[in-house]
């Protein structure tokens, strides 16, 4: 058998790591997985290819964080190798060696924002984000749109691309007026400099396969027609599966592997999804096949029919009209910009965060700046209940002089506060700096 | 005493070893018209003047099946299978008689749906009116849960002599290799079994009772009762022969090793990683098939010394092809070979004619002769170097799944190089410049591939896997599936895995202190499902891993050139 597009698979379960002994973030995550991959004979496809994931540096981590204290304190290896998983699937695609990468690796990074003061919804580095700003300065920046179809809004991604207008950033997910997060409303849009590239598709309890499918087919394709992306990465969490115990949503292997060909991603990454045995060997196995233009009809799981998960005519009104509305912001985007942030020079948002799994409570304020020739530097001041306190800056990649220089400026400052630990992301030249070194 | 013979393409050797010391030997072509004979001759030669009560056993590597394969000189089999939800893979190399049947059981092992007897009815109905000589059973995940193969099998016990299940093949998960391995199982029952027959038969009219081992692919042996249940086990034991050769030549060395025999058409590169041979990560390939069939890994290149060498757009070529022998041992093409004899490293029976030829292309090439022969020498070694260096990258690569495994990147680098063939001990100076290692080659080779069937001891691998939520345990290599308690933990599924793995060792016929019994690779991954508590999943690999019977004694120590 032989692979219609050359895919890399960077498998790596972790069979030696666990957030705790029974926590869904354990050993045993990938490992009925594993065993469906490797009973399928996928390692015998010609175009198959394993790969080992690589390890990811600091310097990839500050890339896209502010961790406080610092990332050697708050990831173990297992974060450094989901994140040189995610290196090693771009590696792969615009290394020129496949078509296509799926990262099959945990835990996973979605929810982790750029701020990090520990483990959010069992993520504390964004790993997709890790490895695209790994690879835009490794390969050049390129226009990019992540579509996150994991069933909790990617809160952490949208935070980290909140402003970057070549990151579009679409989130299918189950409504946040149900489920954790609690975000991911239509109305959030992204910051001055980008927007309407930010994307929510908050979506019905009890959505199946044909409402993920108008979704895709009515709004989404739509919007990847206008964007013209030069890349696009699926964020594959596989909660929204109809045997997940965490979310209520009717999603089939199927569903997942339809969605994916259609998509046609050039790379995937496995997020969050805690059916171990019902649900991940089924998608997982649906979504290897798609991408390398195989056959997945014959993937389905042992509960599966026709018929039982189909949505009710409620949820599938309610899914049109949410596609439409999507649809319309994005059409409407530069006059929805025009009436926000005219006349403004500086644009503030404020925020509470926080972190579940790590039991933190984060309040922030950013503030962008808007200017008329970049994406403009922006800040983050940030306290958390431990006492915590930071100012990050950051000066995006294609920064023009006059921000470039301003974010050196409000870094060098010496007149705030010494308790305050201040983090200098510069993308423009790859440095990072922060104050109490 | 012990007595060893290896079939190979060309020629068949002997040898009879007591006390680890090699006693006889003996070196026939093999007659392709009749494989036993051939066999039998041999025998028939080494045993001149030997007792029959002092035998001990015989080992063979024998090409029987292999052959029957590759010349598909094989039965009709009539293959089921219950392929389940995934893949479609479509098996267009089956014989003309292929059945599906639907029901499934998933990867725990669980019973998705039953087998439908109406469905095995027509099946059966259909391959009675068909020559169908021997049956291929094959379920996906049916490691997990043999059940409905077995169901299959009995069903059909009593019409087919030879039944093949997959389950009882290999505890590795892979259906289409399953597939695969399972065909050629049934495809070559009945020719392994004509041979034993007829080796049994003539043995007992010579009054000899020892055992008889067969050599498998992964340099282990494997008793006539167990190769006549899984004749497929024996194909492609070449490579291992003469890895099992250079075993017992060679001294010990706990380092990494890459081992090379040189042929006069072919060169195979094995490696050991501290002391260990290294394996195919999942079975061995055979005519284009993708087995489970458990092996040494090994690469073979079309590069020997009786290579054709010769001038192609102004630069000089090596082979893959051998046109015929060496100039200097009568042949018409210039080859490696005449250029270690130019050098003074060989003699061969026409030294003068070889050197002519080569003087020959020297001048149109327009280099000195000297220059010509170290360069086609060097050349050699270059392709030599260039394939191991491929072949541990690939290696290297190989896929981890553990933090400790990745973050120790234990890579594969040879310390030194044993090799043997023909060719050995001349090229041996000039490979140590190519790879920058110290080079051994032994006193004598000849009869590597023998020595190394005669020593190689049995081996078994087992697979367990311990399910206390659904309290089995399972074994699919030795046919256990036994109910274990909520307790079962991975301490005990450990020591049983030992004591499984020394016992078949035991009914192999190996002493005690020789099973040298370990686990491979073991863990336990906690299963937590609703609120019913913690079960385990717990998986162990067990082996006696290939080693010898005995070391050879030296009658003279191998040599570092």
């Amino acid at each position: 058998m032989k692979a219609k597009n050359t895919l890399g698979l960077i498998l790596f379960p972790a069979f030696d790591w666990a957030i705790s002994p029974t926590h869904p973030e354990r050993e045993e995550r990938l490992l009925y997985t594993q065993d469906q991959i490797l009973e399928e004979g996928i390692e015998d496809i010609d175009g198959i290819h394993f790969f080992n994931p690589g390890i990811a540096t600091t310097k990839d981590i500050n890339r896209v964080h502010f961790c406080y204290p610092d990332p050697e304190t708050l990831l173990t290896e297992s974060h450094f190798i989901a994140a040189g998983g995610m290196k090693r699937a771009f590696d792969a695609v615009l290394g020129g060696e496949t078509d296509k990468s799926f990262a099959l690796v945990r835990p996973p990074g979605h929810h982790a924002q750029r701020v990090v003061y520990g483990d959010r919804g069992f993520c504390i580095i964004n790993i997709e984000a890790v490895g695209l700003e790994y690879a835009r300065k490794k390969y050049g920046d390129r226009r990019v749109t992540i579509v996150d179809t994991d069933c909790h809004h990617g809160d952490g991604t949208e935070d980290i691309y909140w402003n970057d207008p070549d990151t579009l950033f679409i989130s299918f997910h189950q409504d946040g007026r149900t489920l954790y997060p609690g975000t991911g409303y239509m109305e959030e849009l992204g910051g001055p400099g980008a927007y309407g590239y930010n994307i929510n598709i908050p979506l019905p309890p009890n959505t199946g396969d044909e409402g993920f499918q108008y979704v895709l087919e009515n709004t989404v394709m739509p919007i990847l027609e206008d964007f013209q992306p030069d890349l696009i990465i699926n964020s594959a969490g596989q909660d929204n599966h109809y045997t997940d115990p965490l979310t209520n949503m009717n999603f089939s292997a199927q569903g997942y592997a339809a969605l994916n060909h259609r998509l046609n991603p050039d790379i995937a990454v496995l997020e969050g999804g805690y059916s171990i045995q019902g649900a991940l060997p089924y998608v997982n196995t649906g979504i290897v096949l798609a991408m390398a233009g195989l056959d997945y009809s014959g993937v389905y799981e042992p509960d599966y029919h026709l018929g039982k998960w189909k949505q009710t005519d409620r949820v599938t009104s309610q899914v049109q009209d949410i596609a439409r509305r999507v649809l319309e912001n994005w059409k409407n985007k530069e006059a929805l910009a025009e009436k926000k942030f005219k006349g403004k020079k500086t644009v503030q948002r404020q925020r509470q965060v926080y972190y579940d799994t790590a039991g933190i409570m984060e309040g922030q304020i950013q503030e962008f700046k808007v200017c008329p020739d970049c994406p403009g530097v922006n800040m983050v001041h940030s306290k958390n209940d431990r006492g915590a306190q930071i100012l990050g800056i950051t000066i995006p990649r294609n920064a023009c002089a006059a921000c470039e220089k301003e974010g050196y400026h409000i870094f060098e400052d010496k007149s705030s506060s010494s308790k305050q630990k201040k983090y200098l992301q510069d993308l423009l030249n790859d440095r990072y700096l922060t104050s109490s070194d | 005493m012990i007595i060893g013979i290896d079939m190979g393409g060309t020629n068949i050797d002997g040898v009879a070893i007591h006390d680890g010391s090699l006693i006889k030997t003996v070196k026939h072509p093999v007659d392709r018209e009749n494989y036993f004979f051939s066999i039998w001759h041999c025998l028939e030669e080494l045993l001149q003047n030997i007792d029959p009560q002092n035998i001990n056993r015989i080992n063979l590597s024998t090409t029987i099946c292999t052959n029957a394969i590759v010349e598909n000189n094989i039965s009709e089999v009539g293959v089921i299978l219950q392929t389940g939800p995934g893949l479609k893979w479509v098996f267009e190399d089956l014989g003309s008689y292929l059945a599906y049947l639907s029901g499934s059981v998933d990867h725990r092992g669980i019973v998705v749906r039953d087998l439908d007897m109406k469905e095995l009815a027509e099946i059966k109905e259909n391959f009675s009116q068909n020559p169908i000589e021997a049956l291929a059973i094959v379920n996906k995940f049916s490691t997990r849960n043999p059940e409905f193969e077995q169901r299959i099998h009995d069903f059909f016990k009593s019409d087919y002599e030879e039944i093949t299940m997959g389950h009882q093949l290999s505890g590795k998960l892979n259906f289409p290799r399953r597939v695969q391995t399972a065909y050629l199982n049934a495809a070559v029952a009945s020719t392994f079994r004509n041979f034993t027959n007829h080796m049994l038969e003539a043995l007992a009219q010579k009054g000899i009772t020892a055992p008889i081992y067969i050599l498998k692919a992964d340099g282990g042996t494997i008793d006539l009762k167990g190769a006549l249940n899984k004749p497929v086990e024996t194909i492609l034991s070449g490579p291992a022969a003469s890895f099992m050769g250079m075993r017992a030549l060679f001294d010990d060395a706990q380092t990494d090793r890459c081992l090379i025999d040189i042929g006069g058409t072919t060169t195979d590169i094995f490696f050991l990683v501290d002391g260990t041979p290294v394996f195919e990560p999942t079975g061995i390939e055979i005519d284009r098939r993708k087995t489970l069939v458990r092996a040494i890994y090994s690469v073979s290149i079309g590069l020997g010394g009786d290579s054709h060498v010769r001038i192609e757009e102004n630069t000089i070529k090596i082979g893959p092809k051998r046109l015929d022998a060496a100039v200097a041992f009568g042949g018409k093409h210039l080859t490696p070979t005449d250029a270690l004899v130019y050098l003074g490293k060989m003699t061969g029976q026409y030294p003068d004619k070889s050197k002519d030829k080569l003087k020959e292309m020297a001048q149109e090439i327009g280099l000195e002769p000297k220059a010509l022969a170290l360069k086609i020498v060097s050349m050699v070694g270059q392709k030599i170097k260039e394939t191991i260096e491929e072949i541990l990258d690939q290696l290297n690569a190989n896929p981890v799944y553990t933090i400790e495994k990745l973050l120790q990147d234990r890579r594969i680098k040879p310390q030194a190089v044993e090799m043997i063939g023909g060719p050995a001990q001349a090229l041996a100076p000039y490979l140590e410049e190519s790879l920058e290692l110290p080079v051994f080659y032994p006193e004598r080779y000849e009869v590597a591939n023998a020595i190394g069937a005669a020593l190689a001891k049995p081996t078994v691998e087992i697979n367990m896997i311990a399910d206390t939520e659904r309290k089995i345990l399972s074994v699919p290599e030795l046919e256990i599936y036994e109910k274990i308690g909520k307790d079962y933990n991975l301490d005990k599924a450990q020591d049983y895995a030992l004591e499984l793995v020394s016992k078949a060792g035991t009914t192999l016929g190996l002493p005690q202190d020789q099973i040298e019994a370990e686990i491979v690779e073991a863990s336990s991954f906690n299963m937590v499902q609703g609120y019913y508590g913690v079960d385990k999943n717990i998986r162990v690999k067990a082996q006696i891993k290939p080693g010898l019977l005995t070391k050879l004694k030296k009658e003279a120590s191998s040599h570092e050139s």
